[in-house]
């Protein structure tokens, strides 16, 4: 009785299952592909993205692109879609699935085809296979690692078909993982075994998390040793990598300290103004990043190139306003100089936001920064901070040649080291101060421009920057270049170790209380400048 | 030529602000509306627009025909972001310029700085920005989410649809995020989450370099699990964690960064590009389709005479607590403060999301909870949202302490905080 009951239940089910399975699958034209791409239902979106992709349609890698880059939009009332990469009054806008174009009348009345992230992975594992067949080895190599994160069964015939005639070694390596990754969920114990250790060959971390993953699912004790051995191995070489990486993360952050604070080692080490207004003229050299790109939008590298010295210059004569308005007739009153220049900041601090908003503003990163310098699967190197730390070296490298080899230089030396005599020598000492101070806020505006790739260009910026760079310049020692560099990295670093133990807020407690302590002990820095001029 | 008549403009408008902030002759025939948002300062590049929105309300209301006959004025005072001058403001606000009401803040610190002011003065406070919760008071309206209405469903979202197992609580240091985190690791835990599936980390407040922290999220990302972020990371400090984010790689198909204190207005000075797919949960987003919600933006836009300005929750929380405080002054039919707290319990007004929010005897307000995505234009595409409103709840239900409290201002019970095990009124404020 009961297990006829259960039968006809099980009939039932199976009916049901069978009613229910083409409903799922509801798309059958791009008619419906369309309805379905205006609606709200991801699940059917992500349908119509797998059909249009069986379906062959030529059309569908460049309906995929542009769905990926989020330019597609539907009116909302006639539900026609166009595609875009900005919807404006007047403009003639192309379908996506015919050659007609409609004219915008109303911005309002387009809104933006939902893409969300689900629908993004799938969009990326759709393109990822059709680019597995391109020419160019490095879209292979990107498409190979697409996949991999998404690997699955239905992937398995296609990566056959690929691997075999694939011909570059890098390529293959990352699509043999994937095939791996793919066995170790099957059933197979040999192919399991030889998924592996062909697993544990590799340094990415899909492998890691393919290993950890079975680790919970399989339960064959021979083949948990086998991976319990390889995720030790797989975090032993993961901790020697992370040591360098923190080096790495130290170095960068060393030489955006060095960055903001060479400028008022200049001002502050070399002249003894005490400038609280650094900040802000690290400020201007964003905003001026900020403006030439409004000014060239579509061509982000070269105007972040032409505003390095262009940066240079406002910050450099805004600089040399305030030295001949206000700081000239502080000299040697060191409380004045500060309270005036802190007023200042304050000024240029409103007045930016009068001018610009209160808003911060979006400053593009171009794309030879943006990505990553691979060295190894495990250790990569950003390349945004790797062209700053670059700069920040060449920047360095100008400025020392500059005090060194020019006559600029020479009296800027000279009348550091003793005012009186160099005026009887016949320099033009108000002149020097002038030139120098303005040498020191141009290079604020120098790093200003580099760190508006980095972080937030707003009018509050430059707060953030004015303790980091007296503290490299005080703990460097005073009136030192070379300091100010060595300075600048070692804090870098000493930050960046700190930070896994103690965690981002005692570190920065920490790496203060280091440099008050040390400056009891020398409070003339890391390499104080010697002689009598000095001394008295 | 054109940067002369901009400055002169300035110049006028900054005339015409101190005219009116030192306006002491109390006119008989217009009610006053204070302002009290930050216009210089850190906070100034969130508040700014606050204080627009409000002047926006007051110039509608009076083209509709004031309020009670007369018309309102708006008094404007800029707090400067600096918290005790808050509480000097508000006091100013109330004694001096004789306002009926004031619309104002952002920080909790600045809230917590005014709130004795005004329950000293006995006047009226709506706050319209997102907060830890754990607090109700007789004199603040809380028009902004409480923890319940943001966080919660937020985490919720990501374990039943995303299906995260591995969770990241991210904040600034201080106390909304801290607040915030230990509801939400007391609820994960409640869950059933392990300890070492929760990594939780303080940034301090502008924080720049986040290389080590990225890093760290990505390798605790990589244990197989689905793992997310939930972060609380306040203001400029979001710009570059979302872009070393991007340079490292890690997209939102892989670790979701959820976020509570990013909006349009945010984004609208960020580059985009990386952020592209990561979340939000708000209670309002600009791309919200209705037809009230057209009308608003549109109304701002004109306003503010740029159609490249956006709107955020913030702005419709200050919205919605106008609104409401204008019917239940029509109600009561008086301005008087005492008789608009008993009128204003049980006010409902439509809100900006095509729903209606109602203000709850504890003083917070029932919203919908909206789960967005961020796009390429800084735009959100609404990915997931509650079916129904949801509650504001002053006291969370995961805080022990905090769970056996209950908040009620409807007369004759009044109290802020009734400890329902021990039966007593406890005062306004715990902790």
């Amino acid at each position: 009785m009961s297990t006829s009951i259960r039968r006809c239940f099980f009939i039932l089910m199976l009916c049901i299952g069978l009613v229910s399975l083409p409903s799922r699958a509801q798309i059958s034209n791009v008619v419906e592909v369309e309805q379905s791409l205006v609606g709200k239902d991801y699940a059917l979106k992500s349908e119509a993205i797998v059909w249009l992709a069986q379906s062959g349609d030529d059309n569908a890698r460049f309906v995929f692109e542009k769905l990926m880059q989020g330019n597609v939009y539907f009116h909302k009332k006639t539900k026609q879609i166009v595609y875009a990469s900005k919807v404006e009054k007047g403009a003639s806008l192309p379908f996506l699935f015919s050659d007609e174009t409609i004219v915008v009348n109303k911005k309002r009345d387009f809104k933006k085809v939902g893409v969300n992230n689900q629908l993004r992975s799938e969009l990326r594992t759709q393109l990822a296979s059709l680019d597995l067949y391109s020419d160019d080895a490095s879209t292979r190599f990107d498409a190979a690692k697409n996949l991999l994160s998404n690997a699955s069964l239905e992937h398995q015939a296609l990566i056959q078909d690929v691997i075999k005639q694939e011909s570059d070694a890098k390529v293959r390596d990352v699509l043999a993982l994937a095939l791996a990754i793919i066995d170790l969920r099957g059933s197979d114990e040999g192919a399991q075994r030889a998924a592996i250790e062909r697993i544990s060959d590799s340094k990415r971390p899909e492998a890691l998390q393919a290993l950890n993953l079975a680790k919970q699912e399989l339960s064959d004790p021979e083949l948990l040793i086998l991976i319990d051995k390889s995720i030790a191995d797989y975090q032993a070489s993961q901790k020697r990598y992370a040591m360098v990486e923190t080096l790495y993360f130290g170095l960068s952050l060393g030489s955006v300290l060095v960055l903001a604070g060479i400028g008022l080692a200049i001002t502050f080490g070399v002249m003894g103004v005490i400038n609280m207004a650094h900040g802000e003229l690290i400020m201007l050299g964003a905003y001026t990043t900020y403006v030439l790109q409004q000014l060239m939008p579509n061509n982000l590298g070269a105007s972040l190139l032409i505003s390095i010295p262009i940066a240079f210059m406002v910050s450099a004569i805004v600089g040399i306003i305030i030295e001949r308005l206000v700081i000239r007739h502080l000299y040697n009153r060191p409380l004045e100089t500060l309270l005036a220049t802190f007023g200042i900041s304050l000024i240029l601090q409103q007045a930016v936001r009068s001018v610009f908003s209160p808003l911060n503003r979006s400053v593009a990163t171009p794309e030879f920064m943006s990505g990553m310098f691979e060295v190894n699967p495990m250790l990569s190197l950003t390349n945004s901070r790797l062209y700053i730390l670059l700069f920040c070296m060449i920047v360095f490298v100008l400025l020392v040649l500059i005090l060194k080899k020019t006559a600029l230089g020479l009296q800027v030396r000279a009348v550091s080291q003793n005012r009186e005599m160099a005026k009887a020598m016949g320099v033009r000492s108000e002149r020097v101060d002038a030139m120098t101070f303005g040498l020191g806020s141009g290079i604020a505006g120098v790093a200003g421009v580099a760190l508006s790739q980095l972080t937030n260009v707003g009018p509050n910026m430059g707060q953030a920057y004015i303790i980091d760079s007296f503290m490299v310049v005080v703990f460097g020692g005073v009136g030192n270049l070379w300091g100010t560099l060595v300075a600048g990295l070692s804090l870098g670093i000493f930050n960046k170790m700190l930070e896994p133990w103690v965690g981002a807020v005692l570190s920065k407690i920490l790496v203060l209380v280091f440099i008050i302590l040390f400056i009891q002990k020398r409070p003339r820095g890391l390499f104080p400048q010697k002689g009598r001029a000095v001394e008295s | 030529m054109k940067a002369t008549s901009k400055f002169k403009a300035s110049v006028t408008g900054l005339a015409a602000s101190l005219a009116l902030s030192f306006n002491v002759v109390a006119a008989d025939d217009t009610i006053k509306v204070g302002v009290l948002h930050s216009l210089s300062g850190t906070m100034a590049i969130s508040e700014t627009t606050l204080k627009d929105t409000i002047l926006m309300m007051v110039e509608e209301q009076n083209q509709a025909g004031g309020l009670l006959g007369k018309q309102l004025e708006a008094v404007v005072v800029d707090p400067a972001s600096d918290w005790p001058l808050f509480a000097e403001k508000a006091r100013e606000l109330i004694q001096k310029e004789k306002v009926d009401v004031v619309f104002g803040g952002w920080t909790s610190v600045s809230r917590k700085s005014m709130l004795p002011v005004f329950e000293e003065l006995d006047s009226l406070l709506f706050y319209p920005v997102q907060y830890e919760g754990e607090e109700s008071s007789k004199n603040i309206f809380y028009t902004g989410a409480a923890p319940n209405q943001q966080a919660i469903p937020a985490v919720d979202y990501l374990m039943n649809d995303i299906g995260v197992e591995r969770w990241v609580l991210a904040g600034t240091d201080y106390v909304y995020p801290r607040t915030t985190n230990k509801i939400l690791e007391a609820y994960l835990v409640a869950k059933g989450v392990a300890a070492e599936d929760i990594m939780i980390n303080y940034t301090p407040f502008g924080h720049s370099d986040w290389q080590s922290i990225v890093s760290d999220i990505k390798k605790f990302g990589a244990s197989g699990k689905k793992t997310a972020v939930v972060s609380t990371i306040n203001g400029d400090a979001n710009v570059p964690f979302y872009k070393e984010l991007g340079a490292q790689g890690v997209s939102a198909e892989d670790i979701p960064v959820v976020a509570f204190s990013v909006g349009e207005e945010e984004l609208s000075g960020m580059d985009t590009s990386s952020l592209v797919g990561h979340l939000a949960a708000w209670n309002y987003f600009m791309s919200v389709d209705t037809e009230v919600n057209d009308e608003f933006i549109e109304a701002w836009q004109s306003f503010i005479d740029s159609d490249e300005r956006v709107t955020n929750d913030p702005m419709e929380a200050s919205y919605i607590g106008f609104k409401m405080w204008v019917k239940a002054v029509e109600k009561a039919g008086t301005t008087d403060a005492e008789a608009v707290q008993d009128a204003i319990i049980g006010v409902t007004v439509p809100n900006l999301t095509g729903g209606y929010a109602t203000m709850l005897a504890n003083h917070h307000i029932t919203k919908p909870v909206l789960i967005g995505e961020i796009q390429d234009d800084g735009q959100f595409e609404v990915v997931w949202e509650t079916g129904s409103d949801v509650a504001g709840d002053a006291w969370s239900n995961f805080l022990p302490g905090s769970a056996d409290l209950f908040s009620s201002w409807a007369k004759p019970f009044a109290c802020g905080a009734f400890n329902v095990v021990t039966k007593t009124c406890s005062g306004q404020v715990t902790e």
